[in-house]
């Protein structure tokens, strides 16, 4: 790293806006970012725009493949899929969206300090995280079930709560590379604070993979979502998650093929989208990579 | 530096996978039809083999073959036959029975099973610190249940005795119609003591006398290895005394908890019998191999339990409109795949010849009527009620239908709640429900088994609900009736009486289900799902006599 | 370098500790008990029984007899399997979890590192996205839908592979440790083609492309060393999840592992057992932990320094 970044780094500003313009000639990424705002807009309109009613069920009709009347076909209820295709978008992405963040926010706070401080604070700060991994995941569930009432909000946190271990770690071990760096030896020679070499310094250069991961953490989190909910410690029918979908969807797939396939497809598209925008984003905000 | 270790991992996947080889050898089905080896899913896991612990069906299904108690059913007519017993004499007030011992009955260590060890295994039983779950199958016996609540603590008082080595005398409170058929219970087979105090105390649960390297038994088969988790196998006996009759030289037991694995594994020729079909697979082999799938009626009701101490549910015309508007015949005509049978009452039809009454109907128009008469027209004012259930894929799709149908007909808005197992019976045995799944599988064939649940008082019932009459007629008339139809005609009062006032909803009556390999002989049909692995056996050529069919594989 | 590990292995004992503590206490919170059943236990005999496991006891003297027997190497007898002890379940089911886990990290291990090597190379070109398209669908792929699908074709379609079992067929374990190693097999490539293109962009690369050495060597003697770094810190964890996670493969595939005995004891509230799986697996994971991050330090030259000073 240069000087000039140094300083430009230290204005703070540039370094977004940089980002900004390098993403917006990456076309995937666009595009990328195009469909995760298309379904966002989508799940938002959802109650105005879906077809049908999501719990409205026909039961003779049952499950029947796409038709006229229902594009995507219907469930073995006689639901119409595409509608709760819709409905469950709204489930998947706002956990996908909450956890992911918490799981970001603690994750990264966390790693960062235990790696740049080191020492004892490192030691003990990693010992907790062992710690937490090692505790049964599905009593602590049920207890905070128990303990504070079933919210969908309570679920996304506790996904996000167990999420960010890994992240922690994934951090850490990054910024134990960064802070031996020569700029960051430069910034803590010129006298700046440590909070803000973390973050004028520390942490965007530790971007590229946190990004990464979090990209990973999405479909992580929709997938824990729809195993809670299939364990009966998620979400109620008739509301119902892409993940729920899918697990539904497997256990007929032999009999009513699209109730796995339409599902997957949608669940898919997303995570390509958001992949293609994070890989974007990654390669936007890193600053060595601009240069080649 | 890395190629070296990639390399290396390479050539171990690369050999982990070539020993192991590739191709599909000789299915279970194939090799067992040979060698008379039943590969039987068993449902779950099992918890343990002594009889006067364990509860559960998986658990009956393997104990059963291992030990014998004085008399055993017949697997087609469900009569009683001789088994450790060779006969019995029943004194003319119904109070006494004298049983006369096998002579060629032996323990598989070689002892003889005498009166004796019957005498000490149901002294056994009945010790409150060894914690038999099923310990009132013995309280029919005079003082039983007094001895066993410590009320006394002779045990000479109780009705049971051994006169001799092979003449055992059991002395009953009152006649008990159905007592004979509760010693085929696993809970009064007969352990061997000495094997039992080898290992512990008597009185002692889960010692070690129950490992597969110590366990002394006397039934037509003998455990030959379990792993838990994995199959559990046990062998013929060629000492027991009926061995000539015993065709199958092994049954190999395997736990699956999943009916969607059973039904892979069935498919793929591994399994001879599965504990459940998988139901959303049932119009496949409807279509494809029906002869490979076994539905037949079950002594077993599918219930909702209502709260009726809440105050929105304690009204019978709110329980009632609840009970009308569920379209039983759609919903097992579409869900449920017409696998099992509406239901309006609690007993199964049938039972040795009893009908239960049929006080209502799908009628979602008096239902509506009934619900505003409570005060309730079109739902207005009636709170959202939560439906709990354990977590099911089956229970969630009756409950999904379901709380459609009281939306749509009552306007009554339901919140589904799964729970898992332990959280929703705490949540039930509390009262901690409005409306919450339930089901009761017949213990012997009588209606008693199905009504006594709901005197008040009874661990079983669970709704609050309670009726003076109606525990007059099950606790008082029909034990005194002194001819069957009698007996009926009080049960009959009492459930016409219950189902009247709806503590909770009937659904449907259970069926067992079954896929079944055709070479599999001698599992009869019967309405507890009964069998006696003795009458089971393999025909490895039973593609030659029947050429018809073949597709299911 | 010793002295880190030995460090490591000391902080185990109050993690451990910790875990236990916490563990014990949660469970009791959970509501329902372990032998609650259908058909209400006569109370008598609920007594009987509770005496017998001493949950009679108040909480913190159950708490420190366990702990007592502990120490003695005794965790006691399962409630669910009353007849054998939570050591010999654990032990019968080890052997087996741990191979399985083991195949699909090499499954995940040789995919992932591969593909993600090979796609960093040519960033941004076709052979970027094919192999990393493939690995996002890795990821969506839940164990429970790859698992059957997988059955559906190699078993029932090609009939190539059995459908369930482990050890009992020929090919048996092919499917089980593909289905569990396939998702980290994705994470993996992306890791690695993350850690990659940030070291690909260093100093010390170009340096190394200057001096002409050819491409291969650049990769292989050079860049993989900290293009690794993320995915090993990835391998502890992944280590972890696969054993604990291995729960859905082992149902669909009828494998008699820990992983089953692991959910099955949450849902029985078979505390003993509980504690017994969470003790062992978190064991391993501190284990593993340990073992990502020497060899993450191993790897990186800038790391090692630390350990000379001892400050840690």
């Amino acid at each position: 790293m240069s000087a000039q970044a140094l300083v430009n780094a230290e204005k703070g500003t540039s370094l977004w806006a940089d980002a900004w313009v390098r993403l917006k000639k990456n076309k995937l990424a666009l595009f990328g970012l195009g469909v995760v705002l298309f379904l966002i807009v989508i799940a938002l309109l959802t109650p105005w725009i879906a077809p049908y009613g999501y719990e409205e069920q026909n039961l003779e009709l049952g499950a029947t493949p796409p038709s006229a009347a229902h594009w995507l076909g219907t469930d073995l209820f006689g639901r119409d899929l595409l509608t709760r295709l819709m409905y469950g978008g709204r489930v998947s992405l706002a956990v996908g969206l909450i956890a992911t963040s918490v799981a970001l926010l603690i994750g990264v706070a966390w790693g960062t300090i235990a790696g740049y401080v080191g020492g004892r604070t490192d030691a003990i700060m990693m010992r907790i995280v062992d710690a937490l991994y090692a505790l049964p995941f599905i009593i602590f569930i049920i207890l905070l079930m128990v303990v504070f009432g079933r919210s969908l909000l309570l679920l996304f946190l506790a996904i996000g709560a167990v999420e960010w271990l890994t992240m922690a770690r994934i951090v850490r071990g990054q910024v134990l590379t960064i802070r031996n760096q020569e700029y960051v030896e430069a910034a803590r020679a010129m006298g700046l604070s440590t909070p803000r070499i973390l973050l004028r310094h520390v942490v965007p250069n530790s971007l590229g993979p946190i990004i990464v991961y979090a990209t990973l953490t999405v479909p992580q989190v929709m997938l824990l979502e729809a195993f809670l909910s299939f364990l009966g410690l998620g979400i109620q029918p008739p509301q119902s998650s892409w993940g729920l979908l899918i697990s539904y969807g497997a256990e007929v797939m032999e009999d009513y093929p699209w109730l796995l396939i339409f599902p997957g497809l949608a669940l898919s598209i997303t995570l390509f989208a958001l992949n293609f925008l994070g890989d974007g984003l990654r390669d936007a905000l890193d600053p060595k990579a601009s240069k080649d | 530096m890395f190629a070296a270790p990639l390399r290396r991992f390479f050539s171990i996947l690369f050999v982990c996978f070539a020993l192991s080889g590739c191709g599909q050898g000789e299915s279970n089905v194939e090799s067992g039809n040979r060698q008379q080896i039943l590969h039987f899913s068993n449902g779950t896991e099992i918890q343990g083999l002594d009889p006067h612990v364990i509860t559960g069906i998986a658990e009956h299904h393997v104990v059963q073959t291992l030990f014998e108690g004085l008399v055993v059913k017949d697997s087609q007519t469900l009569e009683l036959e001789p088994a450790a017993a060779a006969s019995w004499t029943i004194s003319d007030d119904g109070r006494i029975y004298t049983f006369t011992m096998r002579d060629d009955a032996r323990w598989s260590n070689g002892d003889p099973v005498t009166a004796y060890d019957f005498e000490w295994s149901w002294w056994r039983a009945l010790q409150p610190s060894l914690g038999s779950q099923y310990v009132f199958t013995y309280f029919p016996i005079k003082n039983a249940e007094a001895y066993f609540k410590q009320e006394i603590s002779d045990f000479s008082k109780v009705g049971i005795k051994a006169l001799d080595e092979k003449t055992f005398r059991v002395e009953l409170n009152n006649p008990t119609p159905y007592f004979l058929q509760l010693l085929d219970h696993y809970s009064t087979f007969p352990v061997h003591k000495a094997t039992v105090e080898k290992y512990g105390k008597p009185d002692e649960s889960y010692t070690r006398w129950t490992r597969p390297s110590n366990i002394v038994t006397n039934g037509p088969f003998l455990m030959k290895s379990w792993r838990l988790n994995k199959r559990l196998i046990v062998e013929k006996n060629p000492d027991y005394w009926g061995a000539e009759n015993v065709r199958l030289n092994q049954i190999v037991f395997h736990p699956i908890d999943s009916e969607i694995v059973e039904e892979r594994m069935f498919r793929a020729g591994q399994l001879h019998w599965t504990d459940q079909v998988a139901i959303d697979r049932a119009p496949w082999y409807r279509e494809n191999a029906p002869e490979r799938m076994r539905i037949k009626p079950y002594v077993g009701t599918y219930i909702y339990r209502i709260n009726n101490k809440l105050p929105h549910l304690s009204d019978s015309r709110v329980r009632k409109a609840l009970a009308m508007t569920v379209d039983r015949q759609t919903l097992m005509d579409t869900v449920l795949n017409n696998i099992f049978t509406p239901s309006y009452a609690i007993t199964p039809p049938g039972l040795l010849g009893y009908q239960p009454p049929k006080t209502f109907g799908y009628d979602p128009n008096q239902a509506r009527a009934l619900l505003a008469e409570a005060g309730y027209p079109n739902g207005e004012g009636f709170p959202e009620m939560e439906l709990q259930y354990n977590t099911s894929d089956q229970h969630r799709k009756i409950a999904t239908a379901i709380q459609q149908m009281w939306n749509k007909e009552l306007g009554i808005k339901v919140r589904l709640q799964n729970k898992d197992w332990k959280v929703y019976l705490d949540d039930e045995a509390t009262g901690n429900f409005e409306v919450s799944r339930g089901g009761w599988i017949g213990d012997y064939v009588d209606p008693n088994t199905f009504l006594d649940m709901w005197v008040g008082g009874s661990g079983l019932n669970r709704t609050g609900w309670n009726d003076p009459r109606y525990d007059e007629l099950i606790l008082k008339t029909a034990p005194q009736a002194k001819t069957r139809e009698e007996r009926f005609a009080a049960f009959r009062e009492a459930e016409t009486l219950m189902m009247n006032d709806m503590p909770f909803i009937p659904i449907y009556t259970y069926s067992s289900h079954h896929f079944v390999h055709p070479s599999l002989k001698g599992m009869h049909v019967n309405v507890m799902n009964y069998h006696n692995f003795r009458d089971v056996y393999l025909d490895p050529n039973w593609d030659k006599k029947e050429q018809a069919s073949g597709q299911g594989e | 370098m010793l002295r880190y590990t030995l460090l490591r292995l000391l902080q185990a004992i109050p993690v451990l500790f910790a875990v236990i503590t916490a563990t014990f206490f949660l469970i009791r919170q959970a509501p329902g008990g372990p032998f609650d059943a259908e058909k209400p236990v006569i109370p008598a005999v609920k007594r009987a029984l509770e005496a017998k496991y001493n949950l009679d006891l108040p909480v913190w003297q159950q708490y420190t007899q366990y702990l007592g027997d502990l120490f003695k190497g005794d965790m006691g007898p399962s409630f669910k399997y009353p007849g054998w002890d939570v050591h010999d379940l654990i032990l019968s089911g080890l052997p087996t979890t741990a191979e399985l886990a083991l195949y699909a990290l090499l499954v995940a291990l040789v995919i992932g590192v591969l593909a993600g090597v090979f796609a960093s190379l040519k960033p941004n070109t076709a052979q970027d996205y094919i192999p990393m398209s493939l690995a996002m669908i890795g990821i969506c792929m839940p164990t429970f839908l790859l698992g059957p699908l997988l059955v559906l074709m190699f078993g029932f379609w090609l009939e190539w592979l059995p459908v369930t079992g482990w050890g009992d067929l020929p090919g048996d374990k092919i499917l089980p440790s593909i289905t569990l190693g396939a998702a980290y097999a994705a994470y993996i490539a992306r890791l690695t083609r993350g850690g990659m293109l940030e070291i690909m962009s260093q100093d010390y690369i170009r340096t190394a492309r200057a001096k002409g050495l050819p491409e291969w060597v650049v990769v292989t003697k050079h860049a993989l060393r900290g293009g690794l770094i993320p995915t090993i810190a990835f391998l502890g964890p992944a280590f972890a999840g696969l054993l604990a996670g291995s729960f859905v493969v082992e149902t669909i595939f009828q494998i008699p592992g820990l992983g089953r005995f692991y959910v099955q004891a949450a849902f029985n509230r078979d505390y003993t057992m509980i504690l017994g799986t969470t003790i062992f697996l978190s064991t391993l994971i501190i284990i593993f932990n340990l073992l990502s991050d020497l060899l993450a330090t191993w790897l990186n030259p800038k790391l090692r320094s630390q350990f000379r000073g001892g400050a840690v």
